[in-house]
């Protein structure tokens, strides 16, 4: 059985992803197990990081 | 499902596509159905994913489902994320589907939609979707590592470095072609151009929504530009059949070009949140939701396609580029068949996000496989319209002249029927004053796109809206790969610089940002420029450079993939990327040394500057140039264009002289020597 809300968060997940912007959810979880004691950037911040890490360095983000 | 009953699906497959395939190359006299080429097209993909795909996934590569991928081993949340494998999907093809397999096909409907599709065809399956999943594979064994980094690391630091600045050429040709197909588009079209200017303060507005008011909401931010830019391209109607706004928004190619230069210019060194980034989500978005509204409305629609199987310019005589069947239309189709560009996607962000090396061939095979699919779908628009519209308007002015009689005179003359009366019924239902010589294929695409969704939606009344829509969607993300481009390319020559210069590669250093960004927007305004005042079109010049240079990449892409199938003491299975990588130097070296030497003035470079050349010192202008000044233009052109092609076959030759040094000495070694990363046992990363 397709399950619509796991379709819907993939759907959803793929578009972000689509312009370089990962879980955030999954950021949150992978920071508080892995590393308890670092900080956990807010959303906005997480999502001002990715946006410059898309464009911030060299390589092709894009084919023609 | 029962393993007999399987078997009969994919032999119920088979047999379908075989049929479909047959439809499409043997009818002759009656027109076929589009659907022919998509049932074909889909059966094909599904065969070659189950049998070759999953094939040099397990065989060739021998995939690990146990070994840790780097996404695993260095998760961050960040850049390396295990993600699902639709999800990466999706990123991945929305990452390599570009302007490319769009205007490619486009081009080579000139021999009519038989030749061309079935290069797409073989092509993916055989070279293209091998070279994606074999860098994806390559890279993920590498920690994500970049093409450059593994052609020297594996071939070696000179052949690392060529790599290097064989990469930088091909994107600043391409980046000039890709503008080049924008000023086409664009040239004396006010409702077109407003609706791209109208994009630059959408965006921004977006952009300053993200940054400040609702901080980091793609889909809202997303739906409010999208709504806006209707009402743009409602409004640019308006625009268009109004005497005091059109001429503010009509320009001649040369004003366009400088546009788009100080553009690619200003957007690529500004804060990326505030254009960059939101025109890349807008269009991104756009472009995915077109493609999949194409594909619906071919299925909807089912249109015959008008251009038949096979058209007399198969012998090297047609009109939109110069050149016989061989090499030239694997040349013209890059993407869709197969792309080099590709390496560097498949050898960026999708390896660290892997979740196992499993879903290499979903991703890696599977996502070229939809790309040639949006290949197939751009033929299809091309092949739907009347081959009469086609030719009038992909053939440059040098052929058919600037007025609708003459036009229509000599397409008719080909055995294209055509009236002038047509020519101007098709401007006016597209809301355009003439479609002559509107080369580059965005246009053309539009016109069938046009037809097809004005045949859901709209109707006739409907279809200038359509057509505009269309230029809109592919000005829109050809502009942010001119950006995003502009900035890479910046980012390489800082760092080329910086080889010789270390502190020109301190990155926020607005003096480097500049100079940098500045060197890379002068090398293909350069070239976009020549292309533009160009007398025989540009497009028919500069696509087939785009062609030779992004498909020498993808051999050097292959050649490394079998350096490493050899240090891995795979060569058994060599012949997977030998085989594609052989056909793409025989096609690539071929077309370069006939762009170069080739006798007749229309294919070779060296021919047109002297033919031109003599004429200058005998005092004569000759067509289609129509000044001193524009005879002078040619021959330098053409010695420019010349040394370029002659720069990429030593390039391609050399790297070639590296793979076969690297594989002797793969040979000479009795253990395996590729130099992978990371394995089953390590531990992952804190």
């Amino acid at each position: 059985m397709l399950d619509l809300k796991v379709a819907y968060r993939i759907l959803s997940q793929a578009s972000r992803l689509m312009v370089g912007v990962p879980d955030y959810d999954g950021y949150v979880i992978h920071q508080m197990t892995r590393h308890p004691d670092d900080p956990v950037m807010s959303y906005e911040e997480f999502f001002r990081n990715r946006q410059d890490a898309r464009y911030g360095g060299g390589g092709a983000t894009r084919c023609c | 499902m029962g393993a007999p009953l399987s078997k009969l699906v994919w032999l119920a497959t088979a047999l379908l596509g075989a049929f479909a395939l047959g439809v499409v190359a043997l009818e002759r006299g009656e027109s076929v159905n589009a659907i022919w080429l998509v049932i074909a097209a889909v059966c094909t993909y599904f065969i070659a994913y189950r049998f070759y795909g999953l094939f040099i996934g397990s065989k060739v590569m021998s995939v690990d489902a146990n070994r840790l991928t780097p996404a695993v081993r260095y998760n961050d949340g960040l850049d390396y994320v295990p993600t699902n494998r639709y999800v990466l999907f999706g990123h991945h093809f929305a990452a390599i589907a570009g302007a490319g397999p769009l205007v490619g096909p486009v081009l080579a409907a000139q021999m009519g939609y038989l030749p061309g599709t079935l290069w797409i065809l073989a092509g993916v399956v055989f070279a293209g979707a091998v070279q994606d999943s074999m860098v994806l594979f390559l890279s993920t064994r590498r920690d994500g590592r970049s093409l450059g980094d593994m052609i020297r690391s594996e071939m070696g630091p000179l052949a690392g470095s060529l790599a290097l600045v064989g990469v930088l050429m091909i994107m600043i040709i391409i980046l000039a072609v890709l503008a080049l197909v924008v000023v086409k588009a664009l040239t004396g079209s006010p409702w077109g151009t407003f609706t791209v200017i109208a994009t630059i303060p959408i965006a921004i507005l977006m952009g300053i929504y993200a940054r400040f008011l609702r901080p980091g909401r793609i889909g809202e931010m997303s739906l409010i530009g999208f709504a806006l830019l209707m009402a743009a391209l409602l409004y640019g109607q308006t625009v268009a059949e109004s005497p005091d706004l059109a001429p503010l928004f009509t320009f001649k190619g040369e004003q366009l070009a400088l546009m788009i230069i100080g553009y690619g210019f200003v957007a690529s060194v500004l804060p990326v949140w505030l254009l960059l980034a939101p025109r890349d989500y807008l269009s991104t978005f756009l472009k995915i939701g077109t493609i999949i509204c194409l594909a619906l409305g071919i299925l909807v629609v089912m249109p015959t396609l008008k251009m038949p199987a096979v058209t007399q310019f198969i012998d090297g005589t047609g009109p939109v580029f110069a050149g016989n069947l061989f090499p030239f239309l694997f040349i013209t189709i890059a993407c869709g068949a197969v792309s080099g560009f590709h390496a560097l996607i498949s050898s960026g962000t999708t390896p660290k996000m892997l979740e196992t090396e499993t879903q290499i061939p979903l991703i890696g095979y599977g996502g070229m496989l939809m790309e040639s699919f949006v290949a197939v779908m751009a033929m299809v628009a091309a092949t739907v319209i009347d081959p009469g519209v086609y030719f009038a308007m992909n053939s440059p002015a040098a052929r058919i002249g600037t007025d609708v009689a003459n036009a229509a005179t000599v397409i008719s003359s080909w055995g294209f029927a055509i009236t002038p009366e047509m020519l101007l019924e098709t401007a006016k239902d597209v809301g355009e004053t003439s479609i002559l010589s509107r080369a580059g294929g965005a246009p053309t695409l539009a016109v069938g796109m046009a037809q097809i969704f004005s045949s859901v939606i709209g109707g006739k009344a409907m279809m200038a809206f359509w057509y505009h829509f269309a230029i809109l969607f592919e000005a829109l993300f050809i502009l942010t790969a001119v950006d995003a481009g502009t900035r890479a390319c910046r980012f390489m020559v800082q760092d080329m610089i910086g080889a010789v210069a270390p502190s020109f590669r301190q990155t926020k250093s607005w003096s480097n940002n500049l100079i940098a960004t500045g060197i890379a927007v002068t090398l293909w305004g350069y070239i976009l420029y020549t292309g533009v005042i160009d007398p025989l079109g540009g497009i028919n010049t500069l696509w087939p450079l785009f062609g030779i240079a992004n498909q020498m990449l993808a051999g050097v892409a292959l050649v490394l993939c079998t350096v490493v199938l050899f240090k891995m003491k795979r060569q058994r299975y060599a012949w997977v990327t030998v085989l594609p990588a052989i056909w793409l130097l025989i096609c690539t070296l071929t077309a370069g040394m006939q762009k170069v030497f080739h006798a007749s003035p229309a294919i070779g470079f060296l021919a047109q500057a002297d033919k031109f050349g003599t004429a200058l010192d005998a005092g004569k202008v000759i067509g289609p140039a129509k000044t001193i000044d524009q005879m002078n233009q040619i021959v330098f052109n053409a010695y420019v264009d010349a040394g370029i092609a002659i720069f990429l076959l030593i390039l391609v030759v050399a790297m070639v002289g590296f793979g076969i040094v690297s594989i002797r000495r793969a040979i000479a070694t009795d253990h395996p020597t590729a130099l992978e990363s990371g394995g089953t046992k390590e531990v992952g990363h804190a």
